[in-house]
């Protein structure tokens, strides 16, 4: 397993907004976390990352700092670059947990191959914040792809995106883990998610409410009872597209 | 970059030298050095001894020391406008300082203001400790610092407002301005021990810099611990502060101004303006402090003040930079 949780707890603000979530990962799954706003979802991937409090346990979360970040890199729903730093030192980040430190010759390649594979060689030099909303989403991946990890965790990594940038962030993500590596998205648009993640989790009000194959979780009372929506679901050749009515 | 490094380092050599020889007693280069380094018979070596040499490296310590801080803050914070002072530790040395003139205390023994100081930077370090608590976040940090350093100007003014005769409270204005005037070897060696304890501690902090580039999360997620960060940002910073306004004075802008000028140089990391930083608040203060005597040799120029007149127009053309658009 790439990832364990169990009995996963959290409390924010004296709110419980997780109760008793577990949930295992394998290798080469790209699974969907889908659900209503403050369903909990940020909450279990920050739990698992070992970021906030927690009472449950999280193999990912006991292992210590270093080798956590090893196993796991984490792209969280802020987007944030604090520094005007060029593309090429941004994407260099992701080697810190590394024993080279971004200076070794694995740390180098890395660092090419992550530039290479989201398309930003002609960016390298340039500096991240002057880029486009979608060129900037680019290179955070790249960042944690040059981190290397058996495991990526991504908070709502298409929200804020064009439809091309959308696909493309979706196309990567299932190309990793048809890699044998695994995916952890939040992911609000119910279609786009039924298209490329290989297993869904609906979670609401902090539980589970169902886990499995897209025809299994998007259901219409689980839906309903979820986001206190129906939806009209029209199959398409390239996946089902899901209406919200 | 490497040339930046040695540009840098060079500078604050070059200024090192040019404030052994700058002085009132207008003395013969070749024969000040000579008797900096030989020694002799004479008032030569003295003054260059015990006059000078203290100040010239008091001036790069202090100034490296501001430089480095202001760097490793902003880079904590994650925001331009961050200074040594903001944590509050300059403000209660200040105090310190201002009760050990107003008592009388500094009168007692030579070291007796800067020791009060030091009292007065720890006083300010254990409020930090109780007001951000363990698990406080960065914004809590800055909230207790702003508290500290109100409360500090007001011990301050407080101090002032009752000081019973005209002379203290012109001589606690005075050092208000800060100066590295007549320090001696004795001021030397109670400052430079921790200043140096407190660099290694937030030259330890570079890499746990740069991580938080990309937000505390995210950092965390790279294997950062953001409250270890904290705490040797803290005791660092403390550190290097309290002792440089303990032997200085209040001097400003330094470290708000020297990170924002080099941070372009170094492609915006955090660790690279580290080092960076350093050198150049030791090239500023330097330069300053030999201005200070050059620019009107028979009237006491205080070192802050004029620091003051070089960085406020700087920050001015950082806040239109702003304003017209550009980033910080």
């Amino acid at each position: 397993m790439v990832l364990r949780l169990s009995h996963l707890s959290v409390t924010r603000r004296n709110r419980p907004v997780l109760h008793g979530v577990s949930l295992s990962l394998g290798p080469g799954e790209f699974v969907g976390l889908i659900g209503p706003n403050g369903a909990g979802k940020s909450s279990l991937m920050e739990a698992a990352l070992g970021l906030i409090p927690f009472t449950g346990t999280s193999s990912l979360a006991a292992l210590p700092a270093e080798r956590r970040a090893r196993h796991a890199a984490y792209l969280p729903q802020a987007r944030e670059i604090a520094w005007p730093v060029s593309v090429e030192d941004l994407v260099a980040l992701g080697r810190i947990p590394w024993p080279g430190g971004g200076r070794s010759g694995a740390d180098r390649a890395a660092v090419d191959a992550a530039i290479a594979r989201m398309g930003l060689e002609a960016f390298r030099k340039r500096t991240a914040l002057r880029l486009s909303g979608g060129e900037q989403n680019r290179a955070l991946i790249a960042r944690a792809l040059a981190q290397d990890t058996p495991l990526l965790i991504a908070d709502e990594p298409i929200a804020g995106l064009d439809p091309a940038q959308q696909l493309a962030c979706l196309r990567l993500f299932r190309d990793l883990a048809a890699e044998g590596r695994t995916v952890l998205a939040s992911i609000h648009d119910l279609g786009l998610a039924a298209r490329f993640c290989t297993r869904l989790v609906l979670l609401a009000d902090g539980h589970v409410l169902a886990d499995g194959t897209a025809d299994a979780v998007l259901r219409d009372d689980l839906l309903r009872r979820a986001f206190g929506i129906t939806v009209r679901r029209v199959d398409t050749p390239d996946g089902p597209a899901i209406l919200p009515v | 970059m490497r040339g930046l490094f040695a540009a840098l380092s060079l500078l604050v050599a070059a200024l090192v030298l040019a404030s052994l020889l700058t002085g009132p007693a207008g003395l013969p280069a070749m024969d000040s050095l000579r008797a900096l380094i030989l020694g002799g018979e004479g008032p030569l070596p003295i003054v260059m001894r015990e006059i000078r040499l203290p100040r010239a490296i008091l001036g790069a310590a202090v100034g490296a020391g501001l430089g480095l801080t202001g760097a490793a803050l902003q880079g904590y914070l994650r925001n331009p406008l961050a200074e040594p002072g903001l944590i509050g530790i300059s403000g209660m040395a200040a105090l310190g300082a201002v009760i050990a003139i107003q008592t009388g205390l500094s009168l007692m023994a030579a070291l007796a203001l800067p020791l009060a100081a030091l009292a007065g930077a720890a006083v300010g370090v254990a409020l930090l400790v109780a007001l951000a608590g363990p698990r406080g976040g960065s914004v809590t940090l800055i909230l207790a610092g702003v508290a500290i350093s109100a409360l500090a100007g007001a011990g301050t003014s407080l101090v002032l407002n009752l000081s019973p005769n005209p002379y203290a409270a012109n001589e606690i204005v005075f050092w208000l301005m800060g100066s590295l005037a007549d320090r001696s070897m004795l001021h030397l060696g109670l400052a430079l021990p921790p200043m140096a304890l407190g660099a290694a501690l937030v030259l330890s902090t570079r890499r746990a810099l740069d991580a938080l580039t990309l937000g505390e999360a995210a950092a965390q997620a790279l294997g950062l611990s953001t409250a270890a960060l904290r705490w040797r940002l803290v005791a660092g910073t403390a550190l290097i502060v309290g002792p440089a306004t303990a032997v200085a004075g209040a001097i400003g802008f330094v470290g708000l101004v020297v990170p924002h000028v080099l941070r372009p140089f170094v492609g915006s990391r955090p660790s690279a303006l580290l080092p960076a930083s350093a050198l150049g608040g030791a090239a500023l203060l330097l330069a300053a402090d030999i201005a200070v005597r050059l620019i009107v040799p028979d009237r006491d120029l205080k070192l802050g003040v004029l620091t003051a007149i070089v960085g406020a127009p700087l920050f001015l053309h950082l806040i239109w930079k702003t304003r017209s658009g550009g980033r910080v």
